[in-house]
């Protein structure tokens, strides 16, 4: 077990590099480099554009400034925004928890959904509602996430006027209730994919296991089918579905950002994007590197789950 | 001289088992018949259609579909709906094919090669799909949109850059498994280099799973297309495009809702079309599953 973990960490170091590699390179494509907020002062010479190279140390080799920008955020220093000149990790900070709060709101829907309608189809293989989960999972799968947004705002909040359009509160009424009201759209929104990929990987799953020797066996003990299906099948596919759900992370983040930006949530995806158009790059790269980073770590912290849980690897 | 396992049989191509798979999948089918009139539509439409689709009319402004011969309906700028949405359809599938042929392009190198050689190369290579994997699709697209110029040949090269990992995967995974069947170990004592082994004995026999992952590339290309051109960093107005007309919409949501909702209709028929088009592949390639 220890040698598995050992393995795993030192597999995320080298992925952590490779990512910080690649977030660098990215770095750099921005044009006017690290310098890009200082070329639109008209003030500026190039002598002083020059000056500025040489105290910023631009002027290095590029793989002097890789490591010396990598160390930096190691310690922790991922540079200043450019807006109001607060650090990049308090600004991202500031905006974690509403993202957190959406994906796992959603991620709860999507798998409580998911994972009923995958049982259902599995065990009422061939069904009408097999055959209209499935076509609907590849619909669901094939809708663009913010224009079901739209649809929904269009129809619960100006239609009907049952759900607000946007925000994580009314301002004013800041109460559990209200975040709530306000959580509900943005969430079911979100999660519409992530029910369509839970409920085809609960189906083909459930669909694995109840074919095995010992589900006969223990429907010859007599059990329940209601039991069997509770405890031993759901069990044994529920393991393979925390691996499942860290290699969701990237696309849920994706979908998050698309979601805040329709619902104008408060969160790091709508973070990123205004960053994007107010020219606030430390900000870009900090959230950039942020969201490789959770993706990481969300694995990571699946993979070890998984292997406290699953006999197999822990006695190994 | 090539070993192709696949289908050295007798009668012509479309008898073949693999057709005969495709055609019993009746979403695989549905989906074709979708996209083929989709295709015809946008390459034909505008010529026939009584509007032009750039015409600025400011007396016909959000007109409601089905108003004269407006049939979907005019923008804000009194521009016939139908007639953008077709053009609209010609660059979003465009970009979404030539994103696609690219991406496919460098992740079946990247693929072969990894697979084939193993080793730390191998390793190197799938530690670097993994790591551009980490990044979700489009903070990594908008962070390159936003350092590049947005021009229609850009949109198309950033989406192939976070798109080609899919199917780096996939086929390394097909390669590594091919490489110890004995065609392959006849064509090194043969002393064939590594090169040909790599491109033209095991490459055609591991297109199955890459003609499968290069449609479901399509379906997400025209989403990611759609996601950056919403948000105002794909293909940038006056040249329509599924995404940036949604952009458009959101703000008459309340006043004019068909804007939002019929380019949303077209994006997902677009895409379904080709989610049921790679299922119906998928099943049809599956060379494990031995059922007509």
């Amino acid at each position: 077990m220890s040698r598995f973990l050992l393995n795993r960490i030192s597999q995320i170091i080298v992925l952590l590099v490779i990512v910080s590699i690649i977030g660098f390179i990215i770095l750099n494509l921005i044009p006017g480099g690290p310098l890009a907020q200082y070329g639109l002062d008209p003030g500026m010479t190039q002598e002083d554009l020059d000056r500025l190279k040489e105290q910023l140390g631009l002027n290095r080799p590029l793989w002097v400034q890789y490591l010396d920008w990598a160390w930096r955020l190691l310690q922790g220093d991922w540079g200043n925004s450019f807006r109001d000149g607060a650090a990049v990790l308090d600004v991202i900070g500031r905006h974690l928890f509403a993202t957190l709060l959406l994906m796992g709101t959603s991620t709860a829907i999507a798998i409580a959904v998911g994972t009923w309608i995958g049982i259902r189809g599995a065990t009422h293989r061939y069904s009408t509602f097999d055959h209209l989960a499935t076509v609907g999972a590849m619909v669901a799968l094939s809708i663009p996430t913010f224009w079901f947004g739209l649809v929904g705002i269009y129809i619960f909040s100006l239609k009907l006027g049952w759900l607000p359009a946007g925000n994580m509160y009314s301002i004013g009424d800041q109460s559990v209730l209200d975040y709530l009201h306000h959580l509900i759209l943005p969430s079911i929104v979100l999660a519409l994919v992530h029910v369509a990929v839970w409920s085809r990987y609960m189906r083909t799953a459930t669909l694995d296991v109840i074919n095995q020797d010992f589900v006969k066996t223990a429907r010859a003990k007599g059990l329940s089918e209601r039991r069997i299906l509770m405890k031993h099948v759901v069990g044994n596919a529920l393991l393979p579905m925390i691996t499942l759900a860290g290699m969701q992370l990237p696309g849920i983040l994706t979908g998050a950002l698309v979601t805040e930006t329709v619902f104008t949530w408060p969160g790091m995806g709508r973070l990123f994007l205004d960053s994007i158009g107010y020219g606030d790059y430390p900000v870009v790269m900090g959230l950039l590197m942020f969201s490789a980073i959770l993706v990481i770590l969300g694995n990571l912290i699946a993979d070890i789950a998984v292997a406290m849980i699953d006999p197999r690897i822990r006695l190994s | 001289m090539t070993a192709l396992a696949a289908n050295a049989g007798q009668g012509r191509w479309w008898q073949s088992r693999t057709v005969r798979r495709f055609t019993n999948h009746r979403l695989a089918l549905l989906g074709v018949t979708m996209i083929t009139l989709l295709t015809l539509a946008c390459v034909i439409g505008p010529y026939i259609l009584p509007h032009d689709a750039l015409y600025i009319d400011l007396h016909a402004r959000f007109l409601a579909p089905l108003t004269g011969d407006y049939y979907m309906g005019t923008d804000p700028l009194g521009r016939d709906i139908m007639a953008r949405l077709l053009m609209a359809g010609r660059v979003s599938l465009l970009v979404a094919f030539f994103a696609m042929l690219l991406s496919t392009l460098i992740g079946t190198l990247v693929g072969v090669i990894a697979g084939y050689r193993g080793g730390w190369t191998g390793v190197a290579l799938m530690r670097t799909v993994d790591g551009f994997l980490a990044f979700p699709s489009i903070f990594l697209l908008l962070a390159l949109a936003a350092a590049l110029k947005p021009s229609p040949a850009m949109v198309t090269v950033i989406i192939a850059v976070t798109s080609w990992m899919e199917v780096a995967r996939i086929v390394e995974a097909e390669v590594r498994s091919l490489r110890e069947r004995e065609f392959v170990q006849a064509g090194r004592m043969l002393g064939l280099s590594g090169v040909h082994i790599m491109f033209r004995e095991i490459l055609p026999n591991a297109m199955g799973p890459i003609i499968v992952a290069a449609t479901l590339t399509v379906a997400r290309a025209i989403l990611m297309e759609a996601y950056i051109s919403f948000l105002g960093y794909g293909i940038q107005p006056p040249l329509p495009s599924w995404g940036n007309m949604l952009g458009g919409a959101q703000q008459y949501l309340a006043t004019a809702p068909w804007l939002a909702i019929i380019p949303g209709v077209a994006i997902t028929m677009a895409v379904t079309s080709f989610n049921f088009i790679g299922d119906g592949l998928r099943d049809a390639l599956d060379v494990r599953d031995d059922r007509v």
